[in-house]
């Protein structure tokens, strides 16, 4: 057991874990920050999409220990300081851009990364940006559309 | 009021801040275990002999259970016992649980659960259909057939006839959320259970069993599941049997859940199918007779199979009359992962099939698919305008008429056909026709790139065809502050089913949805409940909530009446208010005027399905209530020189009756379309011969991702209402949309069959490497 201290969502944390313990599991087991997701335990789901000092980095693929004196950022952390939804969070809210919503603390983490680098994505920006991201329920659609609103780019509003 | 409206999914605000809690989310006692299942490494043998001294001996290790240590039970199947939990010494595939690792992580359960020592006694296994077949290897004792007419007689004497086959693939469910249940026993040898499963009352049933307890000892709770899709209709009993065992036998909870690869490695998947199929048909495409034989694979035990089976044979007609017609369905028993129910439940497979013998009448007369499928549908409904109602139909709406023809093969009159409006609305708004002429100019001006386009329709049956599945309970509380606490039998796992059913609640008392608090399902509030599965989860858990609500609106209504002295009749609740007369209550009011009144403010609401009757061996009867309708325009191009291929438009037109929260529905569909599609184009499991499922993970797996999306993508819904007395006229709009992804399949045909004049014979699922085969084939 090795010591792990980081900053998570502002506020310093400190925890023991084992040296082979990743980031995924020290977030959800020792932080109890459990809306960080366990998809596929391979890197390829995308529902464990955190950021480590501001780079989106899927939590399951880096030791925590490597995460040792960075900023993480969680779903948990993403809502306003008031405690409302973020921009990101009420998109894919209003614009049902979910629907069993295990993918989708990844998908908004994914999205807030993108939509720092590129505030304006196409359509294909955001596809592509999203490839490491899988959704079984949606068929992608109204993500797309949430991510597109949350950018401040007029869509459609479904089923109106 | 409430229904009909766009709203969110009800968690959306807790999934899109991490809030919203799966099993392996829900705080556990510091003393929880986790388990992990020791695999078999072969498909087929018994067990010589079994070394689990490494298991026991590794850190962390707390428990090692093999099926001798099971003190009852040793049974996880849904429906005949054929399925141990852990291996009784026969192995009847690769990757059976074998034994049981109880330890204080997940890690070291996993870990320990790799170093069981274990040989074999083995036997060459029955992997395929055609091995399956040499070997009589089935369920049943022998295939069920079900005719309608002297079928060859009318093939023989038709001026046209052909034979094909087709293949199709299974499909991984994929449900982000893998498998998970946690067990938390209790005072007195009870044991509560909260699963990732579409049927707590099947998981109570089978941990019942294996603790050798009555049902009232176990109590089952899902709040939630990461996506369901059939795949945690059965496949979910082994976690929560183990965990409860676990739990009984050290006193301590117990957590499980698969990780991805164990998770595909252990449980079933959509039936693959070869349908084989002889048609004899006229000029005009119109088929007289057709004789259809289904061979699905069913894996190792029968789970769900005969009822997939059956709705694949339920489904061989889709929308299309057929004057005459055989169905042959073989059911194979096999040494892979037992195969199970997924979104269409054998519907998919079956109308594969019809929509094969569509496009190969076309090619052999040299028409358009789209007018030999509209040549055979089946006779629109019967409409009866009622001034100021719109159209009526059906049902009890309308009498009868004399049935001589619009018959489906196993003879339930078709009443609500609706598909000849939809297709005609359908191509006209995606600008089919035109579209078709511009693809077959745009193909002969491009050799290497070709384009395809291809309309299908969708008529899928609703309910459950085992009748005594079809019925519903609800439990609904009125509080003293009139909040309402709403419980029902459905499990939500995405859809929406919870949203829906609270719009359902607010509008039968006239109040905002957010007065109405939605409940986990738990089978200590409403008993005996049904899987949600079958696209039902709405129609009867919707009915069974109204009813609940109405019990208790009716006692309120009564109660303000007296206050007021009016009648109870003339009590109108709406808005949130309650009205009598000149008197007028906030709902608050009322249900505290209620209380003081002594009255009961709590109720359970019950609902079954009617007009249901249907013998599964015979064929015959009325096993469905209605049916939902639904059609797909998709546009493809492929690269004829890889077969790589995308979708590049997709038009939908869908049934959802008069929608309950057409949002809802419209996202069902349009995820619907993508995993069907996903289905025929890139999910391809693939076996060696050893057994071993070489896809077994998204590396090798490939489900939609989010660049496989149509670029254009227009879904619409067909908003006329119900004509069978559904909850406010809506349908059932779960599976139905999957089979819409049928038409990105038939439109990679097309394409295919745009580089030669031989008969492409694509076969699913049309990965890269089908589509070039299928080129081939069409050039010759």
């Amino acid at each position: 057991m090795t010591q792990v201290s980081m900053t998570v969502n502002g506020k310093p944390v400190s925890a023991d874990a084992e040296g082979r313990t990743l980031l995924v599991d020290f977030l959800r087991n020792q932080l109890r920050l459990t809306g960080t997701h366990v998809g596929c335990d391979t890197s390829q789901c995308g529902a464990c999409v955190v950021h480590v000092n501001g780079q989106a980095v899927k939590a399951c693929t880096m030791f925590a220990a490597e995460a040792e004196g960075a900023e993480v950022r969680t779903i948990e952390g993403m809502a306003n300081d008031d405690g409302s939804l973020g921009v990101i969070q009420q998109a894919f809210q209003d614009h049902h851009g979910l629907q069993c919503g295990f993918c989708t603390p990844g998908m908004v983490m994914s999205a807030a990364a993108l939509l720092r680098d590129n505030p304006k994505p196409s359509e294909a920006e955001i596809r592509e940006y999203l490839e490491g991201n899988i959704c079984r329920c949606t068929g992608y659609h109204n993500i797309i559309k949430s991510i597109l609103a949350a950018s401040g780019q007029e869509v459609a509003i479904a089923a109106e | 009021m409430s229904v009909g409206k766009p709203l969110p999914h009800d968690a959306a605000a807790l999934h899109v801040t991490g809030a919203a809690r799966y099993v392996d989310d829900i705080p556990t006692p510091a003393d929880t275990l986790h388990l992990a299942f020791g695999l078999s490494s072969v498909a087929r043998g018994s067990i010589r002999e079994m070394d689990l001294a490494k298991v026991r001996s590794h850190p962390g290790v707390v428990a090692v259970l093999t099926a001798k240590d099971l003190p009852h039970a040793n049974d996880v199947s849904p429906s005949v016992h054929d399925e141990p939990l852990l291996s009784d010494g026969a192995i009847h595939y690769k990757g059976q649980p074998i034994f049981c690792v109880a330890a204080t992580s997940h890690l070291a359960a996993r870990h320990a659960a790799r170093r069981g020592q274990i040989d074999y006694d083995q036997i060459a296994p029955i992997l395929t259909i055609d091995q399956a077949l040499d070997a009589d290897s089935r369920f049943e004792k022998g295939p069920l057939i079900w005719t309608k007419g002297d079928v060859e007689p009318a093939i023989s004497a038709a001026p046209h006839q052909l034979s094909g086959s087709i293949e199709m693939g299974g499909q991984e469910h994929f449900y982000l959320e893998g498998q998970a249940a946690l067990a938390l026993p209790q005072e007195g040898g009870d044991m509560v259970v909260h699963a990732s499963t579409q049927h707590p009352t099947e998981i109570q049933h089978k941990v019942a069993e294996a603790l050798g307890v009555p049902m009232h000892a176990v109590r089952v709770e899902t709040r939630r599941m990461g996506g369901g899709f059939g795949g945690k209709e059965s496949q979910g009993n082994a976690l929560a049997v183990a965990t409860a065992i676990v739990a009984a036998q050290t006193g301590r909870p117990c957590k499980m859940r698969y990780d991805r690869d164990d998770d595909m490695i252990i449980t079933g998947k959509r039936h693959d199918f070869r349908i084989s199929y002889t048609v004899g048909f006229d000029d005009t495409g119109r088929i007289t007779g057709v004789d259809f034989t289904q061979y699905a694979r069913c894996g190792w035990a029968q789970d769900l199979s005969l009822p997939v089976a059956d709705r694949a044979m339920l489904h061989a007609d889709n929308a299309y009359d057929l004057p005459t017609c055989r169905i042959t369905s073989h059911r194979l028993k096999t040494n892979t992962q037992s195969a199970t129910a997924f979104r269409g439940f054998g519907g998919p497979q079956g109308m594969l099939g019809i929509e094969r013998v569509m496009d190969d009448i076309a090619r052999k007369l040299g028409k358009d698919p789209l007018d030999v499928r509209r040549v055979n549908y089946y006779a629109a409904m019967e409409t009866k305008a009622e001034p100021g109602r719109g159209k009526r139909f059906g049902g009890t709406y309308s009498p009868k008429p004399a049935q001589t023809s619009n018959l489906t093969p196993y003879g339930m009159a078709v009443e609500d056909f609706i598909l000849h409006e939809m297709t005609d609305a359908l191509a006209s708004s995606a600008d089919y026709s035109a579209r078709k002429a511009a693809i077959a100019q745009w193909n002969a001006e491009n050799p290497v790139l070709k384009r395809g386009i291809a309309l299908t329709p969708v008529k899928f049956g609703i309910s459950f065809t085992l009748s005594h599945l079809n019925q519903a309970g609800a439990l609904v509380h009125v509080y003293q502050d009139g909040s309402i606490h709403l419980n029902h039998g459905g499990t939500e796992m995405g859809q929406g089913l919870f949203q829906k059913v609270a719009q359902v609640a607010a509008a039968r008392f006239g109040v905002s949805p957010e007065t109405v608090k939605i409940t986990a399902t738990d089978t200590g509030k409403v008993p005996n409940t049904s899987a949600t599965a079958a696209s039902s989860g709405s129609d009867l858990n919707g009915m069974a909530v109204a009813n609940a609500c109405d019990t208790i609106r009716d006692r309120i209504a009564s109660c303000v009446a007296e206050v007021q002295d009016v009648a109870a009749q003339d009590v109108l609740f709406d808005n949130g208010e309650v009205i009598a007369g000149n008197a007028r209550l906030s709902f608050a009011d009322a249900a505290m005027l209620a209380y003081t009144h002594r009255v009961s403010l709590s109720a359970t609401g019950f609902y079954k399905t009617p007009d249901l009757a249907w013998d599964r061996i015979k064929g015959t009867g009325r096993p469905f209530f209605y049916f939902a309708q639904g059609a797909a325009v998709t546009e493809v191009v492929i690269d004829t020189l890889t077969g790589e291929n995308r979708i590049l438009r997709t038009d939908i037109l869908h049934d959802a009756g008069a929608s309950l929260n057409p949002a809802l529905d419209i996202g069902q569909i349009e995820g619907g379309y993508v995993q069907g599609a996903g289905w025929l184009t890139t999910e391809e499991l693939v076996w060696d011969d050893e057994g071993t499922l070489r896809t077994h993970a998204p590396s090798t797996y490939k489900i939609p991702a989010c660049s496989d999306r149509p670029d254009v993508f227009n879904v619409s819904l067909w908003d006329a209402p119900n004509p069978a007395q559904t909850i406010y006229r809506s349908k059932a709009v779960g599976e139905p949309p999957f089979m819409l992804g049928m038409s990105a399949f038939f439109a990679l045909a097309d394409a295919a069959s745009a580089c030669g004049p031989h008969d492409p014979a694509l076969m699913a699922p049309a990965t890269a490497e089908a589509v070039l085969a299928a080129v081939t084939r069409a050039k010759g």
